[in-house]
């Protein structure tokens, strides 16, 4: 087979993490080569760099044999490159012939749109795919399987020689899979080379020519068709050598403090059930999507659940808000620390002291003395790194947000603490002190939840572990009962969903 | 941490008290009347309708948000005032608090709206300019209500303790705003608001109720402000604080508040209303035409919001 694009020694570090090492990875004419890897494996980073969003630090990109110098957007386009992301680009209130052919509309003499020309030339790109689009319909109208094909033909009349699908599947149906399935198959007989992203471990069984698989950014294994079965595929996803330090912890099991049975809301989760404990992490993983945040967010009143009940201390309880969720006891600490656990323009003190204004006001006004003492000490237990109080945090590193975040929490001396991501985007110094200080929290009696998208994480620091799957809790089990690779398998959706 | 003076930095940070303090010296050299003390009474005086109003902008602006309605406001609960002491002989203080109910009532209106019916201030604000007149034309028939009692009329033209009460009115409000805006919880979610709405929810805040506050807060002023001016005036009608937003906003955002909410000061908006009375006092008193004087006065708003983003950028 002819090789197509070669790429040699990629590597991309951003501040903190080294996102890709030294990874190789090749496109043959003609083939789909499935692209396989956890969360954070560095998929979406590789196929940044060839899409021309991101610059390699180092390595080569060769492209019919030849090396490629520049590598901006502009240019990967001009090569015959087209990505396909999973959250579309389309504009949904313009037609899908002005989105197919945005910015480079045919024109008449006068320099105006030349509506008919554009129409024609929107319907011969849509011919192959024998379906029902109109060029004038308005692309929010479309379904989400057909806004792909927008997209893929908007590709293809790029004249891309290599598309790059993300997660394609991820948002259709039953037959609307099938329907992309048999187009991917044309594609490929009409000679374009499709690089494929999927979890979906039976899709990729079922499409690739190849499969390479990517584990904390490195390449692992890359084989034929048919050389690797399922089981193989995610030893190589997860087995890892433990560097990181864990702190060690016997964790006493308390009084069950939350309660949560039934947990329903459309598009989001069904009949989630679970108890949190006094004393004790329970960490919540699954694949990205799943559905974790959002159970949390519905459990704490951001989102409004359909049906389910919660019990705090064995009483039940209504949390109809945050502020009900809050009052009661439960404090989250957000996945997104910049847009949703702080207030980027406002100091450390006033981002801490936030959550208990209330607590030491009287008739509104704020008692600063008492503000300041529990501030004050909360970021010196903290150890937050700032020159003073007053600096704004815009300016802190991540892990040092972070710690506000937490600061501004702990200083409510909550009976139960939703940690999302807590590590997210921290270096492995930082991660090791909020790793102690969530245990100091259950030591105390909390009970502390933690969503983790990094399975050492969760492994070794949870006490129990429930696994999500399509908003579903498909397994749940004591720290040590499962290894790596089972978690990884009740992750995709591999397993038998278990009663528990 | 380095010890030489950042002189780019304070002018930053202090421009338009810079500004102010170079224009006042500057007036006080071209025109010898101008720091009598008959004249900066004056000017504060001047300033005490826009100004006070202006207060309560402030907090409406640090949330993110804006009210065009303050001069529709003011004109309805001036005239609510005026036909109550009037047509139903009600005592003052009756009319007064009143008038202040009404610019509570209507600022609630706008921030239950704004909060819970989720519609954007502008569009909201803009829509209670032409109720609020409508209802004041309704109320008044299209004829001003004149003629007050002299003791009303002490209100906008009488002095105590030398000082003209309107500036009394405006310190009292600008302290009581002060207070409010840095030593209670209201101020302080006010800040927060405006910086992270998203976060404060997810804090456990009600920031719904909050937000209303604001526009309750600057209906009040507004209506205080209707106060003194019919006092002064002697008279209420309908056409009353037409286009006074403008001139709100503009001593806001000259003062240092961002239009995009969570960063800004009373002290700022209080020098920043004074500024533009000072140089439209100065020029009065140097003869220069007052066409030109709005021109100065858009090009200090623009000023302003360049300043502004200059803080931004090296935050």
């Amino acid at each position: 087979m002819e090789s197509l694009l070669k790429m040699t020694g990629i590597s991309k570090s951003f501040p903190g993490v080294r996102a890709l090492s030294n990874v190789d990875f090749s496109l043959n004419r003609g083939e789909l080569h499935a692209l396989v890897g956890e969360n954070g494996a560095g998929k979406s980073t590789l196929m940044k760099i060839l899409s021309g969003l991101y610059k390699a630090d180092e390595g080569r990109i060769e492209l019919r044999g030849e090396e490629l110098k520049t590598t901006g957007l502009r240019e990967m386009i001009q090569h015959g490159i087209g990505i396909i992301y999973q959250e579309l680009n389309l504009i949904p209130y313009l037609s899908v012939a002005e989105n197919i052919f945005l910015g480079r509309e045919p024109r008449t003499k006068l320099g105006t749109i030349d509506w008919p020309k554009l129409y024609k030339m929107t319907r011969d790109v849509l011919a192959p795919f024998q379906l029902n689009i109109k060029p004038r319909q308005k692309v929010a109208s479309l379904g989400a399987a057909y806004q792909q094909i927008v997209e893929i033909a908007k590709a293809l009349s790029l004249n891309a020689e290599i598309l790059v699908m993300d997660e394609p599947t991820a948002a259709l149906a039953g037959f609307e899979v099938e329907r992309l399935f048999e187009i991917i198959a044309r594609l490929k007989k009409e000679g374009v080379s499709i690089i494929y992203i999927s979890h979906r471990l039976n899709e990729v069984h079922l499409l690739a020519d190849r499969i390479t698989i990517l584990r904390d950014g490195q390449l692992v294994v890359t084989k034929n068709r048919g050389e690797m079965d399922n089981d193989e595929m995610i030893k190589h996803m997860v087995g890892r050598v433990l560097e990181e330090q864990y702190p060690q912890y016997d964790s006493v099991k308390g009084e069950p403090v939350l309660e949560v049975k039934n947990l329903s809301k459309a598009g989001i989760c069904e009949d989630v059930s679970f108890t949190a404990y006094a004393g004790e992490i329970l960490g919540f993983v699954g694949l990205v999507g799943a559905g974790r945040t959002e159970i949390m967010q519905t459990l704490y009143g951001y989102l409004k659940k359909d049906s389910g009940d919660i019990f705090l201390h064995g009483k039940p309880i209504k949390i109809r808000n945050c502020r009900d969720a809050v009052i009661k006891g439960i404090g989250l600490l957000p996945e997104e620390r910049k847009q949703q656990g702080l207030v980027l323009g406002m100091n450390v003190f006033d981002n801490a002291a936030l959550t208990v204004l209330d607590l030491y006001s009287k008739f509104g006004v704020l008692q600063r003395r008492k503000i300041a003492h529990e501030v004050n000490s909360m970021i010196d237990n903290m150890n937050i790194r700032t020159p003073s109080v007053k600096q704004i945090v815009k300016n802190l590193s991540g892990g040092n947000q972070q710690k506000v975040v937490l600061a501004k929490w702990f200083i409510r001396h909550c009976d139960v603490y939703i940690f999302d991501e807590p590590t997210r985007g921290i270096d492995v110094g930082a991660k090791v002190e909020i790793y102690r200080l969530m245990q100091n929290l259950a030591k105390r009696g909390a009970a502390v939840i933690m969503i983790s998208s990094e399975l050492p994480e969760v492994m070794n620091i949870s006490d129990q572990v429930a696994v999500v799957f399509e908003g579903k809790l498909v397994k749940k089990f004591t720290k040590g009962e499962l290894n790596e690779e089972e978690v990884m398998q009740y992750s995709l959706g591999l397993q038998e969903r278990q009663k528990a | 941490m380095a010890t030489k003076i950042d002189y780019k930095q304070i002018i930053k940070n202090n421009g338009v008290l810079l500004a102010f303090l170079i224009i006042c010296i500057a007036l006080a050299i071209m025109s010898p009347v101008f720091f009598t003390v008959n004249n900066i009474m004056n000017i504060i005086r001047q300033t005490s309708i826009y100004g006070i109003i202006a207060v309560g902008m402030t907090f409406v602006i640090l949330t993110g948000g804006i009210d065009l309605s303050v001069g529709s406001i003011l004109a309805l609960s001036g005239v609510i005032c005026a036909g109550l002491m009037k047509r139903h002989d009600a005592p003052i203080w009756l009319a007064s608090l009143a008038a202040i109910g009404v610019g509570a009532s209507m600022g609630l209106v706008n921030g239950l709206l704004i909060t819970i019916g989720k519609i954007a201030p502008f569009v909201v604000t803009l829509g209670m300019v032409t109720i609020g007149r409508g209802l004041t034309l309704i109320y008044t028939t299209g004829y001003p209500i004149s003629g007050f009692s002299g003791e009303f009329r002490k209100l906008g033209g009488g002095y105590f303790l030398g000082i003209p009460i309107p500036v009394i009115i405006f310190l009292i409000t600008v302290a009581i705003a002060w207070f409010i805006l840095n030593h209670t919880r209201l101020g302080r979610y006010t800040y927060a608001i405006g910086g992270n709405e998203e976060t404060v929810k997810l804090s456990g805040i009600n920031a719904n109720f909050f937000k209303t506050a604001v526009y309750v807060i600057v209906g009040i002023t507004s209506a205080l402000s209707s106060l003194i001016l019919s006092s002064r005036l002697n008279s209420a009608e309908a056409v009353a604080g037409q286009g006074y937003e403008l001139d709100v906003i503009a001593a806001v955002v000259i003062g240092g508040t961002s239009l995009t909410g969570g960063r800004g000061s009373i002290i700022g908006t209080f020098i920043g209303a004074l500024l533009i009375g000072v140089i439209n006092n100065g020029m009065n008193l140097l003869g220069i035409s007052p066409y030109f004087q709005q021109v100065v006065k858009g090009a200090l708003i623009i000023g302003a919001v360049i300043l502004d983003r200059l803080r931004d950028d090296t935050n």
